[in-house]
């Protein structure tokens, strides 16, 4: 056996990288559970192509997942990583400039064969594993392919079979790097595989030569612990982004007593929302799969109409196909829930990769004065939170909610402290009571104090109504032209948006002080990467503090005065500026716009050195 | 039901609003057939939704004391997928009219058909745009003159009857604006047909196309330009019942009785698909030479397709069943959970 030499570490990022068929979001996501599991904290960042199975070995088919773990809290998947996984020479070519310098390369040079250099388009007598490019680096070089099919040599499965385990092999060797227990990985492949004892054995089989590898030969003399981190008590689990605003939905369903209904249109990344619900029949939630983003959000505005917790869910390009019935929703001041998973656009853009630039979309994206209340989640469990919240608002108020995430937290993990069902706010709903032939006649947009009409659903004796597109008088909800009822209408939709301030939390400082030279003002998604940047900004002794807006229409009350006790106010976002543009609209307040669109999350140094140019 | 102690009329299915079609509109014979025949269901008012899309004829549910929505154009199909898939108990009822269910929601149309629920749709089929002030439609005839086709409008025609048995429809059927018996007793039979029941309706727009379906509504050219469907009777038609249609192969053929047998004509029946399709096809220019006599009354029923309503709901009872009612705090702490101390 070798000698091996243990560290202690208080976090590592490891990012494996390799075709998008080599199963490397699967390896990532393993490492993953295991290591939140072992106690670390962790944030995750998967970051793979559009393509299921874009051409094998070329750049386009490049498919990472980034891991940043510790046992410190830790906010991001990390701007570099120090330990690169590669399948291929395309892998190493599209990732090499997120590795630190002196970080680790595990490269499988079967994958470093002249067919994959062609294919990666590096020229044949430039192999980086032998033409010293990588000489800042700790290079090991492992020919994966070969070892995997000579354990499973008598295992009677082909080639190509063998060959889909190579990522087990990796998987294994990186467990035991880092003294990660194997079982959960076991236990994941043996139920996964139950049906095909063959392919489950090969899997463990490979698994547990990958960790035989780093055991017996030489090629590794450091191994490394990451104590668990002094994270808040109570018991975790780890959870995604998607699945938060999943179970985020069916928790507000259980708590309010109505059936969920959830109409939608497969679209990418938005469609695990869609797969996790329909695996929940049994707490009454009723998936549609309709015809296409127009049907979907119908579907779900006739749901409502019978009494159902509603929501329709996508992703930009459908938000756009639904923006005339969501004035619709708005019209029949009924309770929806448009939650939007925000990729890259305009139009298909960038299906896979990452953006925060639906917000006017969702502020403004209608014919008319079309005002909806918006909620923007910020971080993978945080889309369980506010799912449940926008659900909250859309039943008792009367009123079109939309949920903002994106596809970096959607797909993002972290370990999440979930709440038990008993501690979660109440949500009541009333329908309108029946009425008796002698009662005064009903009437469908009388208002509470809340501005909230009845929800009168079809059924009940005595509150026949009619509702619809068309300007409704107050009160009667009849057709009505008349100019005075139309302003007075247009006002009550925007006052009843308004209302809303009073039913949420303040805005509070994240990070910092609640005065200073600069606050960095943030929402959705950038949420890791700023807290941190202000973390490091402020261990320097800078005067910088972080407020992140989670409630975008309406804003909480007091965020005005929050932005008045900054001598400067910035607003990184990752679009051309929009949040910006509305703050300095709202509250005249000269905010400094920070942005960037490259499909990519925010690197918290390089919001560092933004700030510091800022106040320099 | 015992709590209906006298039975309705149809003045109680007629709303306080005042309607505002324009005088002599087919609309008024089909909302008041639909009045008269909704006592006869024996379900009380609460029960019905009638929900439209835009047009003239999506006016409908202001008029109707029930429930209604007067949704977004060409939608009225999918919202009324959503209520009945979460409330089978209510009789649904969708309003569309050929702009807005053959044109800009021809996809909910197809998709509402192909998927069945328990829904009854009444297709307001005026071959013209009438609220938009009278454009072709996608139904008005190849070479129409209207103010969006000075020249004539290129668009073939859809025919309804025939996109939707091509869809999978399961209940289709056609009946027209100036007889109200027929139109009675199809609406009647569009109700009680379990899956969606779609019955196309003629009616005449006498503002922007007046006349359109004169030769089969009048009483001097109808025998003649129709055939009345009934199920197991032979398909006769003619000013003295002295035509009939006999099936040669697969080919239809005009035939005389005075040559031919009543014996020997094509006897309908509704549940032949194959048949249903052939006169589906019977569409033709009745200006032509050896036209064919435009069918009314029921081309198809299928009785044996389930509801989507049912389907749907089947799932959730037996995912109940077999897991039991949902487990919330099971559902948030997942497969695996640690414990920070």
């Amino acid at each position: 056996m070798a000698t091996t030499i243990e560290n202690e570490l208080e976090s590592v990022v490891i990012r494996f990288a390799g075709d998008s068929g080599d199963g490397m979001q699967l390896t990532g996501t393993q490492f993953s559970n295991t290591t939140a599991l072992f106690g670390n904290d962790i944030a995750t960042f998967p970051d793979f192509p559009a393509e299921i199975r874009a051409p094998i070995g070329t750049l386009a088919g490049v498919s990472g997942y980034q891991i940043h773990f510790g046992s410190k809290k830790i906010n991001t998947p990390g701007d570099l990583s120090d330990v690169l996984v590669v399948m291929n020479v395309a892998a190493l070519k599209a990732n090499l400039k997120g590795l630190r310098k002196g970080g680790v390369i595990i490269a499988n040079s079967d994958g470093f064969d002249s067919k994959n250099m062609r294919l990666a388009n590096v020229p044949e007598d430039k192999n980086p594993l032998l033409d010293g490019s990588l000489s800042q680096y700790d290079v090991k070089t492992i020919d994966v392919t070969k070892i995997t099919r000579a354990a499973l040599a008598d295992s009677g499965m082909g080639t190509k079979e063998i060959d889909r385990c190579k990522n087990m092999f990796v998987l294994g060797l990186v467990y035991w790097m880092y003294h990660r227990d194997m079982q959960s990985s076991i236990d994941f492949i043996t139920s996964k595989f139950s049906k095909n004892p063959a392919v489950m054995n090969a899997n463990i089989k490979v698994m547990q030569a990958g960790w035989s590898y780093g055991e017996t030969t030489e090629m590794f003399a450091n191994r490394y612990n990451v104590a668990p981190a002094q994270m808040e008590t109570g018991i975790y689990r780890s959870i995604m982004g998607n699945e938060a605003a999943a179970y985020g939905l069916i928790a507000a369903s259980v708590k309010c007593g109505l059936p969920l209904f959830y109409g939608t249109y497969p679209i990418t990344p938005a469609s695990d929302i869609l797969h996790e619900l329909s695996k929940y029949k049994n707490f009454d939630i009723k998936t549609y799969q309709a015809e296409d983003e127009i049907a979907a959000i119908c579907s779900s505005i006739g749901a409502a109409f019978g009494g159902s917790l509603a929501i329709t869910g996508s992703s930009g390009p459908g938000i756009a196909l639904k923006g005339e019935a969501i004035g619709l929703a708005t019209m029949l001041e009924m309770p929806l829930v448009i939650v939007n998973v925000q990729r890259a656009g305009p139009s298909t853009g960038m299906p896979t990769k990452t953006e925060q630039a639906d917000l006017m979309q969702a502020m403004y994206g209608r014919n008319g004065e079309c005002p909806v209340v918006i909620l923007a989640a910020q971080s993978p469990s945080d889309c369980f939170t506010l799912a449940y919240e926008a659900c909250r608002i859309a039943l008792q108020h009367m009123i079109p909610v939309f949920l903002l995430t994106d596809g970096y937290i959607a797909n993002g993990a972290e370990p999440w402290k979930f709440p038990q069902s008993k501690d979660l706010p109440e949500i009541k709903v009333e329908f309108a009571p029946q009425r008796a032939a002698d009662d005064s006649k009903f009437m469908p947009y009388q208002r509470d104090e809340k501005l909230t009409r009845p929800w009168a659903i079809p059924g009940t004796k005595g509150l026949e109504h009619r509702i619809g597109g068309i300007e409704k008088q107050n009160i009667t909800g009849n057709i009505s032209y008349d100019g005075d009822n139309h302003e007075l209408m247009t006002h009550l939709r925007q006052e009843k948006v308004d209302k809303v301030a009073d039913y949420i939390p303040l805005q509070t400082i994240d990070n910092g002080a609640e005065t200073g030279d600069l606050l960095i003002l943030g929402w959705g998604g950038t949420y890791g990467a700023l807290k941190t940047a202000t973390t490091i900004l402020r261990g320097e002794g800078l005067n910088v503090s972080h407020a992140h807006v989670r409630y975008l229409s309406p804003f909480p009350k007091n965020l005005g005065d929050i932005l008045k006790n900054f001598k400067t106010v910035v607003v990184p976002e990752l679009n051309n500026g929009q949040l910006v543009k509305i703050i300095r609209d709202k509250y005249f307040v000269d905010a400094i716009p920070y942005n960037k669109i490259q499909g990519q999350p925010f690197m918290s140094d390089e919001v560092v050195r933004k700030i510091k140019e800022i106040l320099a | 039901m015992t709590e209906i102690a006298a039975k309705l009329t149809s003045k109680d299915f007629a709303s306080d609003q005042e309607v505002r079609w324009c005088p002599g509109c087919g609309d008024y014979s089909i909302l008041k057939q639909v009045q008269t025949v909704l006592p006869d269901l024996g379900r009380p008012r609460e029960e019905f939704v009638f929900i439209s899309g835009i047009g003239c004829s999506s006016r409908f549910p202001y008029y109707m004391d029930t429930f209604g929505m007067h949704s977004i154009h060409g939608r009225a199909t999918a919202i009324a997928t959503g209520l009945k898939a979460t409330r089978p108990d209510l009789s649904v009822w969708i309003i569309t009219g050929d702009g807005d269910s053959m044109s800009i929601g021809g996809n909910h149309f197809i998709h509402l058909l192909r998927r069945n629920p328990d829904v009854n749709v009444l297709l307001f089929n005026n071959q013209i745009y009438g609220l938009t002030k009278g454009q072709y439609s996608p139904t008005s005839e190849q070479g129409k003159v209207t103010k969006s086709s000075p020249m004539g409008s290129v668009d073939y025609p859809f025919n309804p009857i025939a996109l939707s048995l091509g869809a999978d429809a399961t209940f289709v059927a056609r009946t027209m604006d100036r007889d109200p018996k027929h139109q009675q007793a199809i609406i009647k039979r569009g109700y009680d047909h379990k899956g969606t029941s779609l019955v196309e309706i003629y009616q005449n727009c006498n503002v922007f196309n007046d006349g359109a379906y004169e030769i089969y509504t009048e009483k001097s050219s109808k025998k003649e330009e129709t055939l009345m469907m009934e199920h197991g009777k032979p398909l006769i038609f003619g000013e003295n019942n002295d035509k009939g249609i006999k099936l040669d192969g697969f080919k239809p053929v005009i035939v005389s009785l005075n040559d031919v047998s009543v014996n020997d004509l094509w006897v309908h029946d509704e549940t032949d698909l194959v048949k249903a399709t052939i006169i589906s096809r019977f569409y033709d220019d009745p200006s032509k030479e050896n036209h064919f006599p435009r069918p009314f009354g029921v081309f198809y029923v299928n009785n044996n397709k389930k509801t989507f309503d049912d389907l749907f709901n089947e799932q959730i009872a037996e995912a109940k069943e077999k897991k039991g009612t949902g487990d919330l705090d099971k559902l948030l702490a997942g497969r695996e959970t640690w414990v920070v101390n």
